[in-house]
């Protein structure tokens, strides 16, 4: 496309969408005072917007169809940070300095500092939770959140009911997530992935109403407070050291989840969910339990979700519904999107990103959620495997010729 | 028997605008087989577009049925816009990847436009102006029905007639139904497929903007989060009949709209949607086909 051409088009898409916009984002009416409201510059922001995005568009698309080559190295440096990392020499160095960093963490920053940080930290296992069931075997679950919300739950009411402590609960919420996930996945599994997608947003918010509703049982929307903060061997912790306690628990539990969910992407299991992502039929031919494999990965997946939500319980010391929303179900999707799906490095660095960020960008909190839907689909044009693209492990043969290891059997 | 009657109708009515909202899921999945999870907002942005527009309107001397007819037309152009809009940024791109992209890339722009409509108007809830005329022939049966439901019921039985008729009868149907049944044959004997996928999300984001305009009057508020549970129920609607298919449509969106009149006429009001889900729950494990759906078999 010459330069004209090109011009034009970005004035005819300018155009375009300074009409799309004009009602929503130029008019805003007062229905109760009717008073209507003209915001002219609105429109000159969206018109200048188009024009260069669409330029941009114009320029991405056309050097990927014009030069096939190209199209890797736009995105070479990401992929290189990935290639970095997996490098012994470089990796060995980082990791330790990141474990440095991370011990001495609540030592060098505020209190305040360190909740935030544990913040994230559960936001990398819940991701990581979510990356079994999304990023491995493809199952899209956009409920997510009643997983986390049955796990909050459960600490609070037994709790409340039977004074049952932290360190019981924490695998009991873990076990009743698991009972849930299986639950609702054992007639849903067998259908199209789509299907589990609205199913299991449907699931989210039966739970949040039921909790919403059910005064009797759940104290409905004002909650449940006085939750206790987990104990250490029985000492009484402040606020501040209770903090810096659970900071260090969560990184014992990443520590955890990480290895876990290395372990599971490497076994028979790990390897039959990302069969089944790439080609359900072929699986079936091989001889692997569609329905059985994906609920394992479901009930597994949500297993991480359990344990957050008692953690986050202790956290908060008050569970009402509105913490279990839809979006949050959002946000830890788009973690993982955004991260790489199938990828540990990428969900850790899209955790901290996506919760650290808008934490000291406070006048960018408005647009949290604007830029999450952005993110997604910008992330699914351009770059579907994420930030960091998941290794496929491969084994290399080494020991002599293949001849001599067939004539050795 | 009276209030039997009421709910029924109210059901009735309910369902008129889930079917309407649901069609356009349906003729969506029928040609790409995609979950169009936007489609939610379309029809919030069409409710939205009507109350500006007849904001402006009436504050400029205009009043009756005339701003109603006017609002509504922008609102269906707009939704239209929006919906085309949405397939060529969100969904065309992705044509040809795997399942999973599309789909998380529709609830990103769903996000996106909900955000969208909070941060550009407001995120509280808006008295939406009852713009919908009194029928005066109706007056003696108005504790059952309105005037408002005869007119949802109205339209919706207009509009379902019409687009029968467009699909039946003329080009562009047979070039969808076509393309619905294969894409690349379709491709192949002349089909501007591109054009039709097109054609399909106008056309179903302008019913689901009617939809929006008829429920806002009824309900007399709106905010940028109606579309989120409307399009879920509307979903739930089009899989209740079997998705992909028209007919199929609209006796989803007829029996949710009974199923959830009657259980919250009859059991409790408390767990309005809860009912919805736990009967999509239910249709998928007994019959995932859908009502009038026929269980496709997988061929590699």
């Amino acid at each position: 496309m010459t330069f004209r051409q090109e011009m034009k088009k970005a004035l005819l898409t300018s155009a375009w969408f300074v009409f799309l916009t004009f009602p929503i984002l130029v008019i805003r009416v007062n229905t109760i005072e009717n008073v209507i409201e003209w915001r002219w510059l609105n429109m000159m922001w969206i018109a200048a917007g188009s024009f260069i995005l669409s330029l941009l568009w114009s320029f991405y698309f056309g050097r990927k169809t014009g030069d096939p080559g190209k199209k890797t190295e736009a995105f070479a440096p990401a992929d290189k940070a990935g290639s970095l990392f997996r490098n012994p020499r470089f990796r060995m160095p980082a990791l330790v300095l990141t474990a440095l960093f991370a011990t001495a963490f609540p030592f060098l920053f505020s209190v305040y500092q360190t909740s935030i940080m544990t913040t994230a930290l559960m936001y990398v296992v819940l991701g990581l939770g979510l990356n079994i069931i999304v990023g491995l075997a493809g199952l899209l679950n956009l409920g997510y959140v009643a997983f986390y919300a049955v796990g909050a739950y459960s600490y609070a009411l037994l709790h409340y009911h039977f004074g049952l402590g932290f360190w019981v609960v924490l695998p009991l919420g873990g076990l009743l997530a698991t009972l849930f996930a299986i639950l609702l996945g054992f007639p849903v599994l067998r259908l199209r992935g789509d299907y589990l997608a609205i199913v299991t947003l449907g699931f989210g918010e039966i739970v949040r109403l039921i909790l919403e509703n059910w005064n009797e049982f759940s104290f409905g929307p004002s909650g449940i407070s006085n939750i206790p903060r987990p104990g250490l061997l029985g000492l009484d912790l402040n606020l501040d050291t209770a903090t810096i306690y659970l900071y260090y628990l969560m990184i014992g539990l990443c520590l955890i989840t990480i290895f876990v969910f290395g372990r599971i992407r490497d076994s028979r299991i790990g390897r039959a969910l990302i069969a089944l992502r790439e080609d359900e039929i072929a699986c079936q031919a091989m001889g692997i339990d569609k329905a059985r494999t994906k609920l394992l990965a479901f009930a597994l997946g949500s297993t991480w979700a359990g344990l957050m939500g008692v953690i986050f319980a202790a956290k908060t010391t008050f569970v009402n519904p509105a913490s279990f929303t839809f979006l949050e179900s959002a946000m830890i999707l788009s973690i993982v999107v955004l991260g790489g799906m199938g990828s540990i490095l990428g969900v850790v660095l899209g955790a901290f990103l996506l919760i650290l960020l808008p934490e000291y960008l406070r006048a960018f909190s408005d647009y949290r959620m604007l830029l999450f839907g952005t993110t997604m689909v910008i992330m699914m044009i351009f770059r579907p495997q994420g930030i960091i693209t998941g290794i496929r492990r491969t084994y290399q043969f080494r020991g002599g010729s293949i001849d001599g290891a067939t004539a050795g059997k | 028997m009276d209030y039997f009657l009421e709910i029924f109708l109210s059901g009735l009515t309910r369902g008129s605008i889930y079917a309407l909202i649901a069609l356009g899921y349906t003729m969506v999945y029928g040609i790409i087989e995609l979950i169009n999870f936007a489609h939610g907002e379309i029809y919030m942005i069409g409710a939205f577009t009507a109350l500006i527009i007849a904001s402006v309107l009436t504050t400029l001397g205009m009043s009756g049925p005339a701003v109603l007819i006017l609002a509504g037309i922008v609102a269906v152009i707009y939704a239209s816009a929006y919906g085309f809009t949405v397939e060529k940024i969100a969904y065309k791109p992705l044509r040809g990847a795997s399942r999973l992209s599309p789909l998380i890339s529709a609830i990103g722009m769903s996000i996106f436009l909900q955000n969208y409509v909070m941060l550009a108007q407001t995120s509280d809830f808006l008295p939406f102006p009852n713009l919908l005329p009194e029928l005066p022939f109706l007056e003696s049966t108005a504790h059952i029905m309105g005037s408002t439901d005869f007119i949802i019921i109205a339209t919706t039985a207009v509009v379902m007639v019409a687009l029968t008729l467009l699909i039946k009868f003329t080009r562009m149907g047979k070039a969808m139904r076509a393309t619905a049944q294969d894409r690349n044959m379709a491709m192949l004997v002349g089909v501007n497929v591109n054009r039709v996928i097109s054609a399909t999300f106008i056309i179903g984001s302008a019913l689901a903007a009617i939809g929006g305009v008829l429920i806002a009057s009824h309900i007399g508020r709106i905010n940028f989060y109606i579309g989120f549970i409307a399009g879920i129920k509307a979903f739930t609607a089009a899989v209740l009949g079997g998705i992909g298919s028209i007919p199929g449509a609209v006796l989803g969106g007829l029996v949710l709209g009974w199923t959830e009149c009657f259980a919250t006429g009859y059991v409790s009001s408390d767990y309005e949607d809860a009912f919805a889900f736990a009967l999509l729950v239910l249709i998928l494990i007994l019959r995932p086909a859908g009502i009038l759906g026929k269980a496709s078999v997988q061929k590699v």
